[in-house]
């Protein structure tokens, strides 16, 4: 295929060009050219130096919501009592740090009633202060959009906070809180060790009333997590890891109080608080790793609220939210606007973009009478419906439910930590029980001497180490993924993904592009393929973009006409030249030679119609990926909704041997579930709302950041990029990140064996267990890092 | 020893002063974006970062 030289890009996105944009002046579509115009009207042109090379701008929404639903957004304003307003949208598309820049200076230019305008890079919201009139949120919302963002009402719950991020910013107060009182008792507490022998009984007593002045506090307020959590689980008959922790600490604390009292030589309070400053890091890198996922999911909700025009009795048109559509209503679908109900075809021809319905790429001709369903894309023509279902009711609905509960058979997994909790608490408080009878009756103590050595067994044994040990590696595990583009979603898919001997992949955009490509044919000629790419040049349908890449770039056709549901025609010198599908070309012989998957006629005036055929190419990497995971000793398996001609041919293609096709939605959770029942841990790879619930129904699943939102959202992991190397990668990193784990609980339960002997004699002084708490953990946490260095030996390539 | 009697006092109001700088920092929501964050600290208002290497 000739490829020209100038390989140029769109000015704006960054994607190639087809030749159609040297009409248009280096741009790939007319939504990229609109956005640059309006970027560089406002001057703000530095963007295009700022962002990352290898992030384009969002390719402007031409199959993004239509202007229609952004009217819905003054009722999410919140007014302030002295006449301020106040918006958080939901900003799809915001992914660097040129992105945050671009969008407050746009929104802030030459409007000076906007009083602040802050972008969030981590929840990809933008948080919008106005003097004015509520309404002006659309004009606000239009500009972003214009530049090629998709917004929407952040959580639907206007400005109110989150209560999560409320919490998690809480914990970091407590997390301060505990770290200024670690350190200044362990000052203290260091000058009693090294003054123990010269220093008085007074200067002592007095170390010890101003270190308990500094822990009572902070015990009081950086413990209440725990505290409340084991009080929680008390009352509902449970027991969990924060119970010997509320227990150690706060005998530790109590004790100590009353051994200062008594003028004592040893207390603890330095133990007690660092114990609780390494248990709230431990929480609070926990926390951190869950908001992540919960901003998915919120971004998802707030995208799936945009409201839907219906004509009412008077034949007006008004704006309603989709759950308040009644049967029966019409409903007016723009071109470019995402139908909101399920419904049929009342009046118009056009193109929908199924794909997040069917996972079907290529898009669906409608004419009236036909069935659409809510969330497919209408392309090319304004469409009536008369809607037959909406809110609960429809299909896309019917899915999220179905995802939903495959989610909660699988939120019954258990974390590791938790199940160690289990069977570690009665052993620990067993153990203290013990010591305390054996040293009143057996060594003949007193009471309180017998007390203070339990105590000291509780302190040493608290599981400080062993609470550090699964956050840290988890951290540093995802922190390293995430350098590679692989998000992790869930907290527990790191556990979940390193049991895994079943990988089980879709076809269409997950094992391939997911975008057609023309099949080489040596009967066609380049004058034949040139004449027709200059038509397909003026469309943005998948197959013309195919065979526009295929020709290169070139000259495009002047008049062109799409007809909706059927194709290209233009009047050229020599006549009629149409390009579509096969009755638009007016072909009725049936010479199918059996050869299945996509194509397009080509006719002109006095020649007989050519045919192009196109396939979609498998990712460049799929074959390498296949291989190495079948010779790291994974079954893997293809698992798609296609015909069994194109999935056998994809799967001989490959290397993958074991294929199953023709699978509907529930046949792919129906053979999850079967292979989960033979005892398989299954990682499903999806990327179509027709495998969302297939990927939430396997013990763990990854998705490429090419799905749709709501398989992003049921998905544990998304990996960006073309190639597939991620899952290989993210399989070696959870093992690795297991066999840390594992190695962090050994060296634990090696420390107890060794320091509990040692308590148990009633050798351990506050500085013996301050040592050895803070040596576990720290050794813990430097067995985490090794994992964020290089490259595991068998990761990726 | 007495110097104690001062200088315990001294540190525990110079490291409050840490403790209470750090939570008006939470407080005011520095702590939200930290992706954020990391890039905006290269912007200046007006003049582009200089241009990349290609």
């Amino acid at each position: 295929m000739p490829l020209d030289s100038l390989t140029a890009h769109c000015r704006h996105c960054g994607q190639p060009l087809m030749g159609a944009a040297t009409e248009r002046g280096a741009f790939c579509c007319q939504g990229c050219a609109g956005a640059y115009t309006l970027i560089h009207d406002l001057g703000l042109d530095a963007y295009y130096d700022r962002r990352p090379a290898e992030a384009a701008a969002p390719a402007v929404a031409d199959d993004g919501d239509g202007a229609d639903p952004l009217l819905g957004l003054p009722d999410a304003v919140a007014v302030a009592p002295d006449g301020s307003c106040l918006l958080r949208l939901s900003v799809d598309g915001l992914h660097c740090g040129a992105c945050l820049w671009l969008i407050e200076a746009a929104v802030t230019k030459h409007h000076p009633e906007v009083r602040s305008a802050r972008a969030n890079l981590t929840t990809r919201c933008l948080t919008l202060r106005w003097t004015g009139a509520p309404a002006q949120a659309v004009d606000y919302a239009r500009l972003v959009t214009g530049l090629g963002y998709r917004v929407a009402p952040f959580g639907g719950a206007g400005a109110g906070a989150d209560p999560a991020a409320a919490q998690e910013r809480a914990l970091l107060r407590r997390l301060a809180l505990a770290g200024f009182a670690a350190a200044n008792v362990m000052l203290l507490s260091v000058s009693v060790w090294s003054g123990a022998d010269a220093m008085g009984d007074a200067t002592r007593t007095l170390l010890h009333w101003v270190s308990a002045l500094i822990a009572l506090p902070t015990v009081a307020i950086a413990g209440q997590p725990f505290f409340q959590s084991a009080l929680a689980a008390l009352r509902a008959g449970r027991t969990n890891m924060d119970v010997p922790i509320s227990v150690g600490v706060l005998l530790t604390t109590g004790m100590s109080v009353v051994m200062t009292a008594q003028h004592g030589e040893h207390a603890y309070f330095d133990g007690a608080v660092m114990l609780l400053f390494f248990l709230l890091v431990g929480r609070y890198l926990d926390s951190r790793a869950r908001g992540r996922a919960r901003s998915a999911a919120a971004h998802l909700l707030a995208l799936n609220q945009a409201p839907v025009t219906v004509l009412d009795a008077d034949g007006l048109p008004q704006v309603v939210p989709p759950a308040r559509v009644s049967l029966g209503a019409t409903v007016l679908v723009a071109a470019g606007e995402r139908i909101g109900v399920d419904g049929t075809v009342a009046e118009g021809v056009s193109d929908l973009d199924a794909s997040l319905v069917t996972g079907e790429t290529l898009p669906l001709a409608v004419a009236p009478g036909a069935q659409v369903f809510a969330g497919m894309i209408n392309r090319t023509a304004p469409l009536r419906l008369t809607a037959t279902a909406s809110g609960e009711g429809t299909l896309l609905a019917e899915m999220v439910r179905l995802l939903e509960a495959a989610e909660q058979g699988r939120a019954r997994h258990v974390l590791l930590a938790d199940r160690i909790a289990r069977a570690y608490t009665p052993v620990v408080h067993l153990t203290a029980l013990t010591t305390f009878l054996a040293w009143v009756f057996l060594g003949h103590a007193a009471w309180y001497q017998a007390l203070l050595i339990a105590v000291s067994v509780l302190i040493i044994t608290c599981p400080c180490a062993l609470a550090l040990a699964v956050p840290a590696v988890q951290v540093t595990a995802s922190g390293r993924l995430m350098r590679q583009g692989i998000l992790l979603k869930s907290a527990t898919a790191l556990e979940r993904l390193a049991p895994v001997d079943t990988v089980v992949f879709d076809k269409t955009g997950t094992l391939t592009l997911g975008r057609p490509d023309l099949l080489p044919d040596p009967t066609l000629t380049a004058a034949e393929l040139e004449l027709a790419a200059r038509l397909a040049r003026a469309s943005r349908h998948p197959l013309s973009r195919a065979l526009a890449r295929a020709a290169g770039p070139g000259p495009v056709a002047e008049g062109v006409v799409e007809v909706p549901g059927g194709g290209l025609r233009w009047r050229g010198p020599q006549g009629f030249v149409r390009l579509g599908s096969r009755a638009f070309c007016g072909v009725t012989d049936a010479d199918d030679e059996g050869r299945a998957g996509p194509e397009l006629w080509f006719s002109r005036c006095g020649q007989p119609p050519r045919r192009f055929l196109f396939a979609d190419r498998p990712r460049r990497d799929a074959a390498a990926v296949v291989a190495e995971l079948k010779a790291a000793g994974y079954r893997v398996e293809l698992l798609s909704g296609d015909r069994a001609v194109t999935a056998q041919a994809l799967a001989a293609e490959v290397g993958i041997d074991i294929v199953r096709a023709d699978a509907r939605p529930a046949d792919k959770c129906a053979h999850l579930a079967a292979l989960r029942a033979e005892g398989r841990n299954v990682l499903m790879v999806g990327d179509g709302l027709n495998d969302a619930a297939a990927l939430a129904a396997a013990d763990v699943s990854l998705s490429p950041a090419s799905a749709v939102d709501v398989t992003q959202t049921a998905a544990d992991v998304v990996f960006q990029g073309d190639g597939l190397a991620a899952v290989a990668e993210t399989l070696a990193v959870a093992r690795r990140a297991r066999a840390l784990v594992r190695q962090n609980l050994a060296f634990t339960l090696l420390y107890n064996l060794c320091a509990v002997p040692v308590a148990m004699a009633g050798l351990a002084t506050p500085f013996v267990a301050a040592a050895a708490m803070s040596g576990s953990s720290l050794a813990v946490m430097a067995n985490a890092l090794r994992l964020g260095g290089k490259k595991s030996p068998d990761g990726g390539q | 020893m007495n110097s104690l009697l001062f200088l315990i006092p001294a540190a525990l109001l110079l490291g409050g002063l840490g403790l209470c700088a750090f939570l008006w920092a939470v407080r005011d929501g520095q702590f939200e974006d930290l992706d954020g964050s990391a890039t905006r600290i290269l912007y200046e208002d007006e003049t582009p970062l200089p241009k990349r290497p290609v």
